[in-house]
């Protein structure tokens, strides 16, 4: 019996340890960007969740898409409301890997690889990104750009010269320790 | 050779552990929120009356909304086509709950001012609650000389008022209700017979037939209809359709005009027999103020 708790200990210790490696963010940022020769049209999320592993190089980012503030209310009304209709898919996620994660300390550009899912879509992206750690933070920040079709984000004809195709997206992940 | 077993045990649980989810850590991390419901109805009106809807702080809309003759009065009047009543607002989001709007009607020469305040609003998530709640009141004041020149009534006897509770729920994505009690009062009334004070009760709904797209009723009973004219409920039944920063409602009603005092109390047509008037409402919103500074990446 007592064999068998200081197992359960020592697994629940392993266990502790193995979350040290993580680095975790509430507060993350992520904005998109859509220019157009008729309007710009951005939007800011300050409340996008993503958790680093740096053992196994996995990364995940979890976002909800209410939480995207625009300039201009019926946008985000026709935001959530026509286009990546929200109440049936309140959040895009984003799991992947940081390729070639050994000795991350040392480097300050990282490739992401991963599935990205939006509008319930899942589509494999590849990510550059420029990384930060010490022993409390790990900062991950970049631009990539996707396409508004892979994602089966319907624009209808009368606006399509208000909606770029191609969306840029901006994130900048201050991640803590979190154990 | 049994604690053997359990280490192995053990050992498939901590790499178990080990896969759990990055996700799953997310999920447990998401702060406990509650969303406001939004977009219960596409636009400020259900069709003739006013949906739980108000415009955001800064928004201006422009509202030109026009119902044409009856239907059943046929091709000399190419169906009612010929005549037309029109109604021009601006409607303006004070803030997020406040909404005030001025208009003008051709229909005796009404001018209308109303306000709309939203005290409660439906939520999601934590703390759910399934209603929205609005208070709206206007004050009506007819400029139609339509009166005996001897007998010229003064500011006071020509202002109409109307009080209502708007009480909404989006049940789901598809289907939001409304119900709406609703008190009139009049300043002055045609014969001794007719009520100054009339309450009446709305129901609208609104059915998503696409993302742009919505097919909307509306239909008010009214208690205690005045006497000296026969007057028939208000019905109506419409179409949303959404582009871009436009809302146009196409319409069937047997009203033939936009100002709750008149359509609610004064509805003469029968919506059965044809008496029905085909109009529209088309929107634009403007965004004014508060502008944010654009962000430099």
């Amino acid at each position: 019996m007592k064999y068998i708790l200081s197992v359960l200990v020592c697994f629940l210790l392993i266990n502790n340890l193995k979350a040290q490696d993580r680095y975790l963010t509430k507060q993350g940022t992520i904005s998109f960007f859509s220019h157009s020769p008729v309007e710009d049209i951005e939007a800011v999320n300050n409340q996008v969740l993503s958790i680093v592993d740096i053992e196994t190089g996995d990364v995940a980012i979890s976002v909800l898409m209410k939480s995207f503030m625009f300039e201009k209310s019926l946008m985000q009304e026709h935001f959530n409301e026509n286009y990546v209709e929200s109440d049936k898919f309140p959040k895009a996620k984003f799991k992947g890997k940081i390729v070639d994660f050994e000795n991350l300390e040392n480097k300050s550009k990282v490739s992401i690889q991963g599935d990205l899912t939006i509008h319930g879509i899942t589509k494999e992206v590849k990510v550059d990104a420029n990384i930060e750690i010490d022993n409390d933070n790990l900062v991950l920040n970049g631009v990539f750009t996707v396409l508004v079709a892979d994602y089966q984000i319907k624009i209808p004809s009368v606006v399509k010269n208000n909606i770029a195709k191609t969306i840029e997206i901006t994130f900048s992940l201050n991640h803590k320790k979190y154990n | 050779m049994k604690n053997i077993l359990i280490i192995v045990l053990l050992l498939s649980f901590n790499s178990l552990f080990s896969q759990d989810d990055l996700m799953d850590v997310l999920d447990n991390e998401t702060p406990k929120h509650k969303e406001f419901v939004s977009s219960t109805f596409k636009g400020t009106r259900i069709l003739n009356g006013h949906s739980i809807e108000n415009r955001k702080k800064g928004t201006l809309e422009f509202l030109i909304s026009h119902r044409f003759g009856r239907i059943n009065q046929g091709i000399d009047e190419l169906f009612g086509l010929d005549q037309s009543n029109i109604r021009f607002a601006f409607e303006y989001g004070v803030s997020d709950r406040l909404m005030l709007g001025l208009g003008r009607s051709s229909f005796k020469k009404t001018y209308d001012g109303f306000f709309k305040y939203q005290l409660i609003r439906q939520t999601r998530g934590d703390k759910a609650f399934p209603l929205s709640i609005s208070l709206f009141g206007s004050t009506v004041y007819k400029t139609l000389k339509d009166y005996d020149p001897e007998n010229k009534p003064d500011f006071n006897r020509k202002l109409a008022y109307t009080s209502q509770v708007l009480i909404a729920s989006k049940i789901n994505n598809s289907l939001s209700i409304q119900i709406t009690p609703t008190y009139i009062h009049n300043n002055s009334v045609r014969t001794n017979q007719d009520p100054h004070d009339i309450f009446a009760v709305g129901l609208g709904n609104r059915i998503k037939l696409s993302n742009r797209v919505t097919l909307n009723t509306e239909y008010f009973y009214t208690a205690n209809p005045l006497k000296s004219i026969k007057v028939k409920d208000a019905l109506a039944i419409g179409v949303d359709i959404e582009t871009g920063g436009h809302v146009f409602q196409l319409i069937l009603s047997n009203s033939i005009t936009m100002i709750e005092r008149d359509f609610i109390t004064e509805t003469t047509n029968d919506f059965f027999e044809g008496g029905i008037h085909f109009g529209f409402n088309i929107s634009r919103a403007f965004q004014t103020g508060g502008k944010k500074k654009k962000k430099d990446f």
